[in-house]
């Protein structure tokens, strides 16, 4: 990042001070806006204008379960969703990807592509192909609500990839496990004693990125009928339009408590190295 | 750095093991890498395996901790084969040549992993982690972690991590070669001691040749994946068996010469030739820069450059031909560029191979 900019200075590209607090403005409205609105109409008491505390404290009234059950079946699913999303992921995709790091290093490019894929396949597609792997699916698992994860799991592959494979990169792998294999290490602790512990940041954020990933998903549950925390927002938003925009803007600001955490745990990161 | 060589070894002399490597082939993708490596090495005996870029140098280092899994032949410690032994069971110690600390961990917990491997209660550990970095200088340095250290340190604390586990055989891939000179000089001469203390068969891989002869008991030259002349750095450098080492080990003129009748004939100055007689003919022949010398008459030459060394200084002549030699003479002489002098050669044997 440093060195691109400076590099930009060089050939003086870089924006002037002025310039790129401009910039920064016009970005930062076109997200703050619509946000700042949402949070202006859960406020607002109706056409007739003013200002009321009724749509939030609506939530915890007595009978709030009751009413909003389906969005909190949706709220709880979507929460199981994404604990067996980043379980599948650092089941499958973690080992993976330090085993072809460590002992096929010739593999790496086929596997990035096929990481890769996901994020090229529109949803819609997607979930036409899993239509029938999930009757499948179904008759193996049962129709539990986790089973979703399965797809899921495929959606998150391109971001927890580049967190994951990011760390890689930035840590000697084949060092350091040479060297605990040499002390005496067999593979399991090897990887558990000496390569794990380097690798937290990038499994972290990979988790973090999964876990904003399937709160945010609504085309593949909508289409496979089933319910998540953004299908049940749908539905609510139709009797309740206030609730819906409330529960957008907590699930928002809880992917941004998740993003923000991401970029502290980089930042702490090359504090650490640059000392 | 704090001069520790008035320290008595922490660690206890371990019995060196023999290590025998007998006709070990390795072979990537096709390429043979090591073709046929013979290699005995005495208990607590320093080897060091020199060889350009690219000679199997390190891969036969490899092999022998078990990293390399190899293609024939058969390695033996303490004259049991372990050639399908992994490397966590061989007991060997380890030293790479990147930086290769575990940095999560302080130094002291690096040098205690390899005691955690093996079970050790965690107080004999520390103590005997602590025991190692007083070895090699670094007690008050055990609670940094490996980017709060110097590279220098970074080796030290690597080498007592792979050392405290009192391994049979130490095996250091090149872990100077990172390292800024001073440093290395260093390192390089406090490994050798400790290596001496604790009495460790050592395996110690270079590319320097300056620093192989320095530390080592012996030193095998290694050339396209064989060892082309293995011995004591006096017997590499005095009598190289064979061209390719003659230009390797020290510094060598090479000068265009023929054979004539079993001896190396240059300008009319006459050399006895080192190992096996050769045919009458054009071969390139290797002098080294000590067996030049000024003299009243001989070959004429002219100075082209002196540069001073310190205890000695080396002079650039060029004769009538365009060949330049090096010459190595005291600082007192000092000849100017442009001067004309005369150089003969001390009639000691020189090696030769074929021209190119």
């Amino acid at each position: 990042m440093k060195r691109s900019l400076s590099t930009a200075t060089q050939i003086g590209a870089e924006p002037s001070g002025r310039s790129r607090w401009i910039i920064l403005g016009i970005v930062g409205a076109i997200f703050a806006i619509p946000i700042l609105s949402s949070l202006h109409f859960t406020f607002s008491a109706g056409l007739g204008g003013g200002y009321t505390l009724d749509h939030w404290t609506g939530l915890f009234a007595p009978d709030a379960s009751r009413t909003y059950r389906n969005l909190f079946t949706g709220i709880g699913n979507s929460l199981v969703l994404a604990v067996v999303t980043v379980i599948i992921m650092l089941v499958i995709l973690l080992p993976t990807m330090i085993l072809v790091q460590l002992q096929f290093p010739r593999l790496r490019r086929t596997l990035e592509f096929i990481c890769i894929i996901p994020i090229t396949v529109p949803a819609i597609v997607l979930v036409v192909g899993l239509a029938p792997v999930y009757s499948v699916v179904v008759k193996v698992f049962g129709g539990s609500v986790w089973t979703l994860a399965f797809a899921y799991g495929i959606t998150v592959l391109p971001y927890a990839y580049r967190a994951i494979q990011s760390n890689l990169d930035s840590v000697d792998v084949i060092t350091l496990s040479e060297a605990a294999r040499s002390l005496g290490a067999g593979w399991l602790s090897t990887v558990w004693n000496a390569l794990l512990p380097n690798l937290r940041r990038g499994i972290l954020a990979a988790s973090f990125i999964a876990v904003a990933v399937v709160l945010g998903e609504f085309t593949i549950a909508s289409l496979l009928n089933r319910k998540n925390l953004q299908t049940a927002l749908l539905e609510v938003s139709q009797s309740d339009p206030y609730v819906a925009v409330i529960f957008s803007l907590l699930a928002l600001s809880l992917a941004f408590c998740l993003l923000l955490l991401i970029g502290r745990l980089g930042s702490t990161d090359r504090k650490r190295s640059s000392l | 750095m704090t001069i520790t060589t008035q320290n008595p070894a922490p660690l206890a002399p371990t019995t060196g093991a023999t290590v025998t490597l007998a006709g070990v082939i390795k072979d990537y993708s096709g390429q043979r890498a090591l073709n046929g490596i013979d290699l005995s090495i005495a208990p607590g005996e320093f080897i060091a395996l020199l060889g350009p870029s690219g000679c199997g140098k390190t891969t036969a280092l490899r092999a022998l901790s078990g990293l390399e899994r190899i293609d024939g032949g058969s390695i033996q410690i303490d004259g049991v084969d372990v050639a399908e032994t992994p490397v966590n069971r061989r007991d060997i110690g380890m030293v790479f040549q990147s930086y290769s600390l575990f940095p999560h961990m302080t130094s002291v917990q690096n040098v205690e992993f390899g005691l955690r491997m093996r079970k050790v209660p965690a107080e004999q550990r520390r103590s005997r982690a602590l025991e190692a970095l007083e070895m090699v200088g670094l007690s008050d340095k055990g609670e940094r972690f490996a980017h709060q250290l110097s590279g220098g340190q970074q080796q030290r604390v690597a080498l007592a991590r792979a050392l405290v586990t009192r391994p049979r055989v130490l095996l250091l891939d090149e872990p100077l070669s990172a390292l800024d000179a001073k440093v290395r000089v260093q390192l390089r001469d406090e490994i050798r001691r400790i290596q001496t203390d604790l009495g460790i068969t050592t395996l110690f891989v270079t590319h320097d040749q300056e620093e192989a002869l320095a530390v080592a008991d012996r030193v095998a030259v290694m050339r396209e994946g064989r060892i082309e002349q293995i011995g004591t750095p006096e017997e590499l450098y005095l009598r190289p068996s064979t061209a390719f080492v003659a230009n390797f080990v020290g510094l060598s003129n090479r000068i265009d010469a023929r054979i004539v009748d079993g001896m190396v004939e240059f300008h009319n100055e006459r050399m006895p030739l080192l190992g096996a007689e050769q045919a009458n003919g054009p071969v390139t022949a290797f002098i080294r820069p000590e067996d030049v010398v000024f003299a009243g008459s001989g070959i004429p030459a002219t100075v082209v450059a002196s540069s001073f060394l310190g205890s000695l200084r080396r002079t650039q002549v060029r004769l009538a031909d365009d060949t330049v030699l090096s010459v190595q003479h005291e600082v007192a002489s000092h000849p100017q560029a442009g001067e004309s002098i005369f150089v003969r050669f001390t009639p000691k044997p020189v090696s030769a191979g074929p021209r190119g």
